[in-house]
């Protein structure tokens, strides 16, 4: 089976965040960057052993510049084949669809896997982007895949509970917690990830509806009030008159 | 021009979560100057009572019994988006919702924010909508453009209010796409708020030491009629089912109450539950970070407080 992943790179939760241009951009300066968890831990993960199922190969996909080639690095020590990154910045969520959308027309892959979000932004945008630009069957948010048969079937995380569906390839799926189980690159998975091929391609040219005008920090919280542990009749009054939630 | 919304249903019965959005779409056509309907895909009762909400008018569309299919949902919404000149799309920020959204940004050509927590600021011919960011750390303002709008709204931003009349749905007859995923099953829990749309959630971690002690949990929880939680090492380790994992590898919630009971608050859990509106954390451990986040503490031993706090609430009513 031919298989893509789509990878991402976000600021480490623990980063400090801070905005520049007059709160319009994201200032990435000494903050960390780590591959977006639910691409490395479940997306990648999965598409790996469905490959070590089915035979075939792995392709890692990024939108961005060359600051990312840590992260696709990464991805192939833990055992991608090959991957590709469009040479640009990522600018929105409908431009790194249009760009992934774009590469993987040519290619007819199987199966196209995501990251349920990317930890930044939240969005969970991308993946049914890519589904519709390349007209696809999309299950968001997938905590299961049985591959045994011909078909799959696929458990999706809905509110409260799960939905169950079954469906051919070619098809797109973001991945959530309990896809797969992480996997930490050992040394011969470094060693080789260095001799397999990152090609790196030029964007095309996208347009979009959608984009962040500034960025605004949240007020602050007024402070905790301590409330003596034995005189919870004190915190029901305050959650009653002065917090007004019961 | 119209503003049109995505009302969902579950096991053939409209989602009480649905009113939200169809308030939420009702405002941003009063601020348009135009009307709104809610869109009803499948079987499902009670589409009537959105009504209620604001929709100005309830549409259905049968699809034959079939479940969940975003490729034709999409389909089926422009459709109906078209009929109706529709502006302006509405969901909800679900995992249906959230399945759709991109999909309809690509298929209407349209401006998209996911998440909205607020209504949109009108601007002209723009909008101006904002969501929380980096793990609730900043608020982006997005400036959305295009003539066809799309907004997912986050659960808990804006109370429903009872403001209309029930209306009858609306029969639509479309050319329904074909749907190429069957849904062989739905599995949920009964009887308890799902936790992304829950008001109140009781949540507790490692501090409980062990599954066996959850009941002074489930006591509390049922008192306050609260969806229970939990952090993520205490699923991972079985303790609790997955699905009350919280945290930003867990579900995001924002309740209008979340108590936190023997979590430590580590940024990675305050990433998925510090925009609920106001947080009461009991732990022993005066120097826990979660306390920096709450609005209420109690630092003393959960056994000993958590029994005292259901008391006081039973006391109460
Ligand atoms: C990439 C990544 C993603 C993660 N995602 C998540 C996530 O989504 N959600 C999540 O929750 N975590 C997540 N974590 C883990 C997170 O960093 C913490 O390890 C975790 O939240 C700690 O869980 P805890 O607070 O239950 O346990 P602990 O940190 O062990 O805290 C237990 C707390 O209970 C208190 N306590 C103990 N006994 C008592 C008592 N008798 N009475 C009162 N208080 C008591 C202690 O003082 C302590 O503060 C993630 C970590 C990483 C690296
Ligand atoms: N710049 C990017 N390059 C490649 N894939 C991406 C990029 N941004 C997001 N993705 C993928 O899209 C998923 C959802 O991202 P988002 O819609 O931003 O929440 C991520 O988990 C990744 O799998």
């Amino acid at each position: 089976m031919k298989l893509l992943v789509c990878i991402s790179k976000t600021p480490d939760t623990t980063a400090k965040i801070s905005f520049k241009d007059d709160n319009t951009q994201f200032n990435g300066d000494g903050v960390n960057f780590i591959l977006n968890p639910y691409d490395e831990w479940y997306a990648l993960v999965r598409a790996i052993e469905l490959k070590e199922q089915k035979g075939g190969t792995v392709t890692v996909i990024n939108v961005g510049d060359s600051s990312n080639d840590i992260i696709i690095r990464k991805a192939l020590a833990i055992g991608a084949d090959e991957a590709v990154r469009v040479d640009q910045p990522a600018k929105s969520s409908i431009d790194t669809a249009k760009q992934i959308a774009e590469y993987a027309k040519s290619q007819s892959f199987d199966v196209i896997f995501l990251g349920k979000e990317t930890i930044d932004y939240n969005g969970a945008e991308v993946g049914a982007m890519v589904a519709e630009l390349l007209e696809l069957p999309y299950v968001s948010f997938a905590s299961n895949m049985d591959s045994s048969a011909e078909h799959f079937v696929l458990t999706r995380d809905i509110e409260g509970g799960v939905e169950e569906i079954k469906l051919n390839a070619p098809f797109v799926v973001s991945a959530a917690k309990g896809m797969a189980e992480q996997r930490i690159p050992n040394m011969r998975g470094i060693m080789m990830a260095k001799r397999k091929p990152l090609n790196v391609i030029p964007g095309i040219e996208t347009s979009s509806h959608t984009g962040v005008k500034s960025f605004t920090l949240p007020a602050e919280k007024d402070g905790v009030k301590m409330i003596d542990p034995d005189n919870m009749d004190e915190l029901v009054r305050l959650l009653k008159e002065e917090a007004k939630v019961l | 021009m119209s503003v049109l919304i995505i009302a969902e249903s579950q096991n053939n019965t409209i989602r009480s979560a649905s009113n939200e959005a169809v308030f939420y779409g009702k405002k941003v056509a009063e601020s348009l100057g135009t009307t709104c309907a809610a869109l009803v895909i499948g079987e499902a009762s009670g589409a009537a009572s959105l009504g209620k909400y604001g929709a100005d008018k309830v549409l259905q569309v049968d699809t034959g019994g079939k479940g969940f299919d975003s490729q034709a949902y999409t389909q089926i919404i422009k459709q109906v988006a078209q009929q109706e000149s529709a502006s302006v799309i509405v969901l909800m920020h679900s995992s249906t919702g959230k399945s759709l959204a991109g999909r309809l940004a690509i298929a209407m050509d349209a401006g998209l924010l996911s998440g909205a927590t607020a209504l949109p600021q009108i601007d002209g011919s723009s909008m101006i909508v904002s969501k929380t960011v980096f793990s609730g750390k900043a608020i982006a303002n997005y400036e959305l453009t295009g003539d066809v709008k799309v907004i997912s709204v986050m659960g808990n931003s804006l109370k429903p209010e009872l403001i209309g009349e029930e209306k009858t749905p609306n029969s639509l007859t479309l050319d329904l796409p074909t749907f190429n995923t069957e849904v062989l099953g739905v599995k949920t829990q009964s009887g308890t708020v799902p936790l992304p749309e829950a008001e109140l959630v009781v949540s507790a971690g490692r501090g409980m030491k062990g599954p066996e002690n959850w009941g002074i949990i489930e006591e509390l929880a049922n008192e306050l009629q609260a969806t229970t939680a939990c952090s993520r090492p205490v699923a991972d380790i079985g303790w609790r089912p997955h699905h009350e994992h919280v945290g930003q590898t867990g579900v995001a919630i924002r309740p209008n109450l979340y108590i936190a009971i023997g979590i430590s608050g580590a940024i990675q859990h305050l990433a998925g539950v510090n925009n609920s509106k106001v947080i009461v954390v009991i732990n022993k451990d005066p120097e826990a970070p979660f306390f920096k986040a709450a609005d209420y503490g109690i630092c003393a031993d959960l056994f000993d407080v958590v029994p005292k706090l259901t008391a006081a609430l039973q006391k109460a009513k």
